[in-house]
């Protein structure tokens, strides 16, 4: 990526999601680009799962457009064509362009290939840590299986297609260090784990973007500097850009190339880790600044 | 350490006795507080047809003092050792149990023969096999539903409906009965309509699971339970009022039975017996049902196993671990979920259309809520989503129910009013609490993982969910 203009994956655009009389995000836009690792944070209840759930499809937002274009960067007039056709995705020159808001789920994990892990581990806990893997590859192997119905007469695409799935989970157990484990029940695994499978069970989907809710959360300083040597090999070796909520402001700092701030579903501040850091809003909003203390803040970090 | 722990439970008996009994005298005044208003007095008429009451003091004790010892037992009983994890069974254990079990089951007429002479092997292969097999099918059928995708259906009945008279009314349709004697000729669709019928019937089935699917898609745990409850009684309703199809009450009777691929069992010289120069009996013909539905029950079991290791049957399992994480995934959990409906109606409608054939008249009677309950209990207590506990229950359930009816020498100790059969539902309803003491999770209690790396390890049952629909 070094030297080259970064190229925007995901666009998210006048973002507006209400619940009832709650406005949870506020005109929200951002971009996060190939290849990097883009952190959201904020304060609790700033609505950054909210923003997660808007885009991974699990809610619908109110208002705003969520542009993922893959292959390249979309042209404007293609995002604007689509928009105007009322359909889904669109192939361009390029790659292909997707609407995100108007997607569901699931589309949205297979077709615009959008992986996402949960603040609540989600892992399928009574199937051992192998088949949470294998479900995770589940609709590559059901073409390979002919919709269940040569996978039922034992074809011998299947056989195949099932070995490379197995070998696929292997290669990621591997790089968790799961491998041990791979027989056990999912949900029989310690917690840091459980956080670690969640993450490989998500990648085994091969995703283009992959968005982790709070991944260090109720990890040990060790397991937490682990993880950050886990995101930054994904980011490096396959090329998967991340999308992350995280409080744990050390891991945050040390991988993000680009930083959301949200406070009151607003976006505060937007930028580099150094730019971040010294934003008197952010720092406001993280020490309960009131705002006409702001500016006497501002003068302080000055100086 | 040893002689330290038994000095313990020795210093600890009296308080634990005391206590226990205790505890034992509470439930006994339990059942006295139940056994007044149910046993102790019963009205009955006299020779002026007047009512008297008739004290039955004698009851109530009994009842109480079988309460107190029970509960006494149970509380004194040494604790049974618990097992945390489940043991790797030996290599080959299953697989030598199920072609033990297959080669009994295959051998089974031919025993009930030679045991029970030519009189009464009807009786045991049509009442116990028959029987059986069809409710193990029908198990395995909603194993796929309830065990597998975890959404509970109280409503399966309805699909055993839809095919049995999905058979009984197309191969008893003047129509369609006319239609093929001029097509192909008179003798054809007597002699070939059931094994015509049995794919439609299971189609029909399956896309009547399709349509209730569809509504019940955002339903979860106890609300598609109701709503499959309701489906079921429906289909039911519509049975007894489509008077002009179904012929309402009365049912469909003179229902063509299975051929031997064409060949009638008849004492006609066109049948079964005189083609292979055999005696005519009926005997032939209840060997046949046996082996057809050994058949069928085969092919849904085989058909599940086979789909556990593919990707939908992962799905499904997924599906009742966490329905979110699926989506997450890119699982299209609507289409998971109306597969699991369909595959598991299918198959009963099979099992409807086979019943059809087997009693050659059906009545709505025949598809009451009871036997919805009855095919769940046996899911449930098999536990769920294992082929052998449901293999299991429905054997113990069904071929229990039909143990009833021969226990004739009870008349002798309880007297000649005394109808074993009449039981039936208490001894029901007292298994299935002691079993759910015993064993929470039902006969099976692990899971069987469907694909390994290195050794396949059962999964306990308390990792496993029972999904929320």
């Amino acid at each position: 990526m070094v030297g080259l203009a970064p190229m925007p994956l995901l666009s998210v655009e006048h973002l507006t999601m209400r619940f009832g009389g709650l406005i949870a995000i506020d005109d929200l836009s951002f971009v996060a680009n190939k290849g990097e690792i883009t952190a959201i944070i904020g304060p609790n209840g700033a609505g950054k799962t909210t923003v997660f759930n808007c885009i991974t499809g699990f809610y619908k937002p109110t208002g705003g457009r969520v542009v993922l274009s893959l292959g390249g960067a979309a042209m404007p007039a293609d995002v604007m064509a689509l928009t105007g056709s009322g359909r889904r995705f669109r192939n361009t020159a390029a790659g292909t362009v997707f609407l995100l808001e108007r997607m569901p789920d699931h589309e949205i994990a297979a077709g615009a290939r959008v992986a996402r892990t949960f603040q609540n581990i989600r892992l399928f806990s009574g199937m051992t840590v192998l088949e949470n893997l294998i479900v995770a590859q589940h609709n590559a192997l059901m073409s390979a299986s002919g919709w269940t119905v040569l996978g039922l007469l034992g074809a011998k695409r299947y056989v195949a297609a099932e070995a490379a799935a197995v070998e696929r989970a292997t290669f990621w157990l591997d790089k968790v260090a799961l491998i041990d484990r791979a027989d056990d029940p999912a949900g029989d695994l310690p917690y840091g784990a459980q956080r670690r499978l969640e993450i490989a069970r998500a990648m085994c989907t091969e995703p283009q973007l992959l968005c982790l809710d709070e991944p260090a959360a109720g990890l040990n300083p060790r397991e937490s500097a682990e993880l950050t040597q886990f995101l930054k090999s994904i980011q490096a070796e396959h090329g998967t850009s991340i999308l992350l909520i995280e409080h744990d402001m050390s891991v945050v700092m040390e991988i993000s190339d680009h930083v959301v701030v949200l406070e009151y579903g607003q976006k505060i501040s937007d930028g580099t880790p150094e730019h971040i850091r010294t934003d008197p809003k952010v720092v406001a909003a993280y020490l309960g600044v009131e705002d006409e203390e702001v500016e006497k803040v501002e003068a302080e970090i000055a100086t | 350490m040893a002689v330290d722990a038994a000095h313990d439970t020795r210093a600890m008996a009296p308080t634990r006795i005391l206590a226990a009994i205790k505890d034992a005298l509470g439930a006994a005044l339990l059942a006295l507080g139940l056994a007044v208003p149910v046993l102790a007095l019963r009205t009955e008429q006299n020779m002026s047809n007047e009512l008297i009451l008739q004290p039955r003091w004698g009851y109530v004790a009994v009842a109480v003092v079988l309460a107190f010892l029970a509960r006494l037992g149970y509380l004194l009983a040494p604790a049974l050792p618990k097992r945390e994890r489940a043991r790797p069974l030996p290599r080959g254990f299953g697989r030598a149990l199920s072609v033990g079990l297959l080669v009994l089951l295959l051998a089974y007429p031919v025993l009930a023969l030679a045991i029970t002479g030519k009189a009464g092997a009807i009786k045991w292969i049509d009442n116990f096999g028959i029987q059986i097999l069809i409710y193990i099918m029908l198990g395995w059928g909603l194993n796929i539903v309830v065990g597998l995708a975890g959404l509970l259906d109280l409503g399966y009945v309805a699909f055993y409906a839809v095919g049995a008279y999905a058979y009984a009314l197309l191969a008893t349709s003047d129509p369609v009965k006319a239609f093929m004697a001029d097509w192909i000729g008179p003798g054809f669709w007597p002699a070939w309509a059931f094994w015509i019928c049995l794919p439609v019937a299971g189609l029909m089935a399956a896309f009547w699971g399709i349509l209730l699917g569809f509504p019940v898609l955002r339903l979860r745990g106890d609300y598609l339970a109701i709503v499959t409850l309701a489906f079921g009684e429906i289909i039911r309703l519509v049975l007894i009022n489509w008077v002009p199809v179904t012929n309402g009450y009365a049912g469909i009777s003179s229902i063509p039975r299975p051929s031997f691929f064409g060949l009638p069992f008849n004492a006609s010289d066109q049948g079964f017996a005189a083609f292979f120069g055999l005696e005519f009996t009926p005997l032939y013909r209840t060997i046949f049902l046996f082996y057809t539905i050994v058949c069928l029950a085969l092919l849904t079991n085989w058909v599940t196993l086979r789909l556990r290791r593919l990707p939908l049957g992962r799905a499904w399992e997924a599906l009742r671990e966490d329905e979110i994480a699926c989506r997450s995934l890119g699982i299209n959990t609507t289409n998971t979920k109306l597969t699991a409906f369909a595959i598991g109606a299918g198959f009963g409608g099979f099992a409807g259309s086979f019943f059809a054939a087997r009693q050659g008249f059906i009545s709505p009677e025949s598809f009451t809520f009871m036997e919805s309950a009855v095919v769940l209990s046996i899911v449930v207590m098999g536990g769920m989503g294992s082929q052998l506990g449901v293999a299991i229950a429905a054997f113990v359930m069904i071929g229990g129910t039909e143990i009833l009816r021969e226990l004739d020498w009870l008349k002798q100790v309880f007297g000649a009013d005394f109808e074993p059969t009449q039981y039936r539902m208490l001894l029901f309803g007292l298994g299935m609490v002691l079993l759910m003491i015993w064993k929470p999770r039902g006969l099976v209690s692990f899971r069987a993982p469907s694909i390994f790396l290195r050794e396949r390890r059962m999964v306990r049952a308390e990792a496993v969910r029972e999904g929320r629909g």
